[in-house]
């Protein structure tokens, strides 16, 4: 096809990522392969560019400081034509997470001590499917691992987390429904002590950043943690849908004013959805990326690469 | 978000500087800002699109009223063009006239189906039905338990044959059953799925002509970005949608999914959810819907909430005792369970246009922990504390602070924004006296009842937040302020 040169794979593809986001690429890409079909930059060009981004729910602000990234190359004579504006919109989109990407904190294993992940969102984001696909993750990566079920709220959440528990072979620490989240979050630091696990990984109730007691809730987990490790918890892990729209960025402001979050995981990418709302995250707030999640399955999960994720889901490649 | 848009306009029309008749000119600058906010509220791309052509026809050359501003006017136009997107008339659950009635909800994973399932079920109860729920959702972990336990909690019968059988089949046996054991409606609840899931989607369409139902209601998150559309529209096309539940709305999305999924599909919305407790569904309204959307607050929801809670009287008598200064603790401890009665603080407070914004802008948190901390200290006083406080010294305020689990410091506090408060509204009960009562009632929210809204604004300061001056404003400045409502 004609378009195919122009769409050369700049990096290697990571199969369960590019699997779940075939389907979120279909449509969009006709729409990009039509849109450098033009011969010439124009401003019908960068109103097309708009409607792509906003549709994708980068959101007005973001969206529109891309573009005037990319008309400011125009202007500087770098970008002369369609394909040459395609590699620096993408160049741009890539960027913009790769400086989010700086603020990441390594990630260090050590033994004895568990490292503890928290997993935050509002409702039916799929943090706790998000768990069990950390949980085979770290499995594979030959570290132990123990599940704590501090969704003590929503009804038979502590049975969803000993479903996946029993699957994936791990233990699970829980309480009885309606029990105090900071106490299980207690019982479970102390097991994942005496046990010598590797990974503490931490489901909490879904909850809207709006509700003020709840947020408070999430910051007395927190202390829970620290009183056992200090340095804990190494991840909070706000689990946003790629569904999501500009309320995205309301929850991320407001989830790491009251848990620290350190890194988003974006789920449910094998839909149509683009989570574009993470692009918008990432440029006003600074967090990055760190997973995504591509479907059910406790396989269907990648760590994140911008580089990938932008080709994959705005540039598509030669199979379709 | 709506000072933003007005704001905005209004700048937009200083600009051009003039009245009269609305131009082309003014009205594409004025709509640049109104398209803005819509795609700030996650309207899709090409409704925006539509909806500003549409709303462009009627405004350009009409004529400026001369109460209104030309911002005001450009404002009114969108806020009825929204309205009538949205449905002006609500459209009430329709029945079978051969029961049992059956509602299928379905939707995408994690918008809330088991959730409204329930509360469904709970709410035509109240109605004097007898519903019975059924659990059609096999796949993901624990939903059966999850929909058993609803049950439980509400006495609230549940279908079910855990997750070996058939979803068509369970639904034709539910509502059989039914049909037998007089249950009515028969409220089924589906697993969550993508809308480009081909074998799931045929699992509904296979269920749909298995038992027939008579609503199919998608249920949607009000945090839905773009994505709304796409996800409406391919449900629709493969079951004919009857009507839509929008969930979430007790969060501060703006909700323009809505918009999308009414210019889309064209089916009603029917229900919006609005908390995880099983109450919390109500009605719709698209004006109020409409006036979220452009970022508007929802001061009539707020004022409805306080007609519901407290009497005309008791408002009254109060204000009266304001206004007179004689306003005590015992007064202020009444006002404060009036509205804790009407539901979180934090969502009252929602509610008033512009407030949210302020309130995360100032990184004020609310919580209504404070509510209880504030009812701690006064329930802690004796009646004749209360009536009086000056009467509190040290040694009464540490027995109070032992007595409600709080400081010296945090009961101090309180009587120092107290006092305050008093002060201020004896101020303006001489401004009311000087200027007349009318001005007074209008400043204050007209007829509706005072005791209400005023707690609100005493309150936050009261439970020792930052949300206002440490000094009592000036009671001139406090007069604007209100009357602007930030």
């Amino acid at each position: 096809m004609i378009f195919s040169r122009f769409f050369r794979r700049r990096t290697p593809p990571t199969p369960q990522l590019e699997s779940g986001l075939r389907r979120s690429r279909q449509g969009i890409f006709r729409q990009i392969v039509q849109l450098f079909e033009r011969n010439q930059v124009d401003e019908e060009l960068f109103e097309d560019l708009e409607a792509l981004l906003i549709q994708a729910d980068l959101g007005v602000t973001t969206t529109e400081a891309l573009l005037e990234r990319l008309r400011e190359r125009v202007r500087r004579g770098e970008v002369r034509d369609p394909v040459e504006a395609r590699e620096a919109l993408r160049d741009e989109m890539v960027a913009l997470l790769e400086s989010a990407m700086r603020n990441r904190r390594v990630k260090i294993y050590q033994r004895g001590v568990p490292f503890v992940s928290l997993v935050v969102g509002v409702n039916g984001t799929g943090k706790t499917t998000t768990i069990a696909k950390l949980a085979r993750y770290h499995l594979d990566q030959g570290r132990s691992v123990l599940l704590v079920a501090a969704d003590t709220f929503r009804a038979a959440a502590i049975d969803q987390l000993k479903t996946w528990g029993e699957q994936l072979g791990i233990p699970v620490i829980a309480h009885a429904p309606g029990a105090d989240p900071g106490a299980v979050v207690f019982d479970g630091m102390q097991a994942a002590h005496n046990r010598g696990i590797d990974v503490l990984l931490i489901d909490t109730a879904g909850r809207l950043h709006t509700k003020s007691n709840l947020m408070a809730e999430l910051a007395k987990i927190r202390r829970v943690i620290q009183r056992h490790v200090p340095e804990a918890p190494h991840e909070v892990l706000l689990v946003i849908d790629a569904t999501t729209g500009q309320n995205g960025l309301n929850q991320a402001r407001v989830f790491t004013e009251a848990a620290g979050v350190t890194d988003i995981a974006l789920t449910k990418l094998d839909g149509t959805a683009k989570g574009g709302i993470a692009f918008a995250i990432a440029r006003e707030l600074g967090i990055p990326i760190a997973y995504v999640g591509t479907g059910e399955k406790p396989t269907d999960f990648a760590e994140f690469d911008p580089e990938t994720y932008v080709d994959a889901l705005f540039f598509g490649d030669e199979e379709d | 978000m709506f000072e933003a848009l007005t704001d905005r306009l209004t700048e937009v029309f200083q600009r051009i500087g003039r009245k009269g008749r609305l131009t082309e000119q003014d009205v594409d600058e004025a709509l640049r800002e109104v398209r803005r906010a819509l795609l700030e509220a996650d309207v899709h791309y090409t409704v925006v699109r539509d909806f500003i052509a549409a709303v462009r026809e009627r405004a350009v050359g009409e004529e400026v009223l001369r109460s209104l501003t030309p911002a005001q006017q450009v404002i009114a136009i969108v806020h009825q063009e929204l309205v009538r997107v949205l449905g002006t008339e609500r459209v009430p659950l329709q029945w079978a006239s051969q029961p049992p009635t059956v509602f299928l909800l379905v939707g995408l994973q994690g918008s809330g189906k088991t959730t409204q399932v329930a509360k469904l079920g709970y709410h035509l109860r109240k109605e004097g039905r007898r519903p019975l729920l059924v659990a059609a959702d096999i796949y993901r972990p624990a939903a059966v338990e999850q929909l058993h336990t609803l049950g439980r909690q509400h006495d609230l019968p549940v279908y079910d044959e855990g997750t070996k059988a058939n979803p068509v089949d369970i639904v034709k046996r539910a509502v059989k059953l039914a049909r037998d054991q007089g249950y009515n409606p028969v409220i089924v609840d589906t697993a969550g799925r993508l809308q480009i899931d081909e074998p799931m989607m045929e699992e509904l369409e296979r269920i749909k002509e298995a038992v027939r139902p008579t609503e199919i209601l998608l249920v949607a998150d009000a945090m839905t970005g773009q994505e709304a559309v796409n996800v409406a529209r391919e449900f629709h096309r493969r079951l004919d949608l009857t009507g839509l539940i929008l969930t979430k709305m007790d969060g501060d999305a703006r909700g323009g999914a809505a918009l999308s999924i009414r210019t889309v599909v064209g089916v009603p919305i029917k229900f919006i959810g609005t908390g995880e407790r099983v109450d919390a569904l109500e009605p719709f309204y698209p004006d109020r819907l409409a006036t979220r959307i452009l970022g508007m607050g929802d001061i009539q929801s707020l004022i409805e909430k306080a007609r519901q809670e407290i009497s005309e009287e008791e408002g009254k008598k109060l204000q009266e005792k304001m206004l007179a200064g004689a306003f005590d603790l015992e007064d202020f401890l009444r006002q404060l369970q009036q509205v804790k009665k009407m539901g979180p603080l934090t969502q009252l407070l929602e509610m008033i246009p512009g407030m949210s914004q302020l309130l995360r802008q100032q990184q004020v948190q609310i919580s209504d922990d404070e509510y209880k901390r504030v009812e701690a200290i006064i329930l802690s006083m004796t009646p004749e504390e209360r009536r009086n406080p000056d009467i509190i010294n040290y040694s009464r305020r540490r027995r109070i602070a032992q007595g409600s689990g709080t400081t010296v410091a945090e009961v101090s506090q309180l009587l120092t924004q107290f006092k305050q408060m008093q002060r201020m509204m004896a101020e303006l009960g001489q401004l009311a006296g000087g200027r007349g009562r009318g001005a007074l009632h209008g400043l204050l929210g007209g007829r509706n009842p005072f005791g209400g809204l005023t707690g609100l604004d005493g309150m936050p300061s009261l439970g020792g937040l930052p949300t206002r001056p440490t000094q009592a404003p000036h009671p001139a400045r406090h007069t604007k302020k209100k009357k602007k409502r930030r």
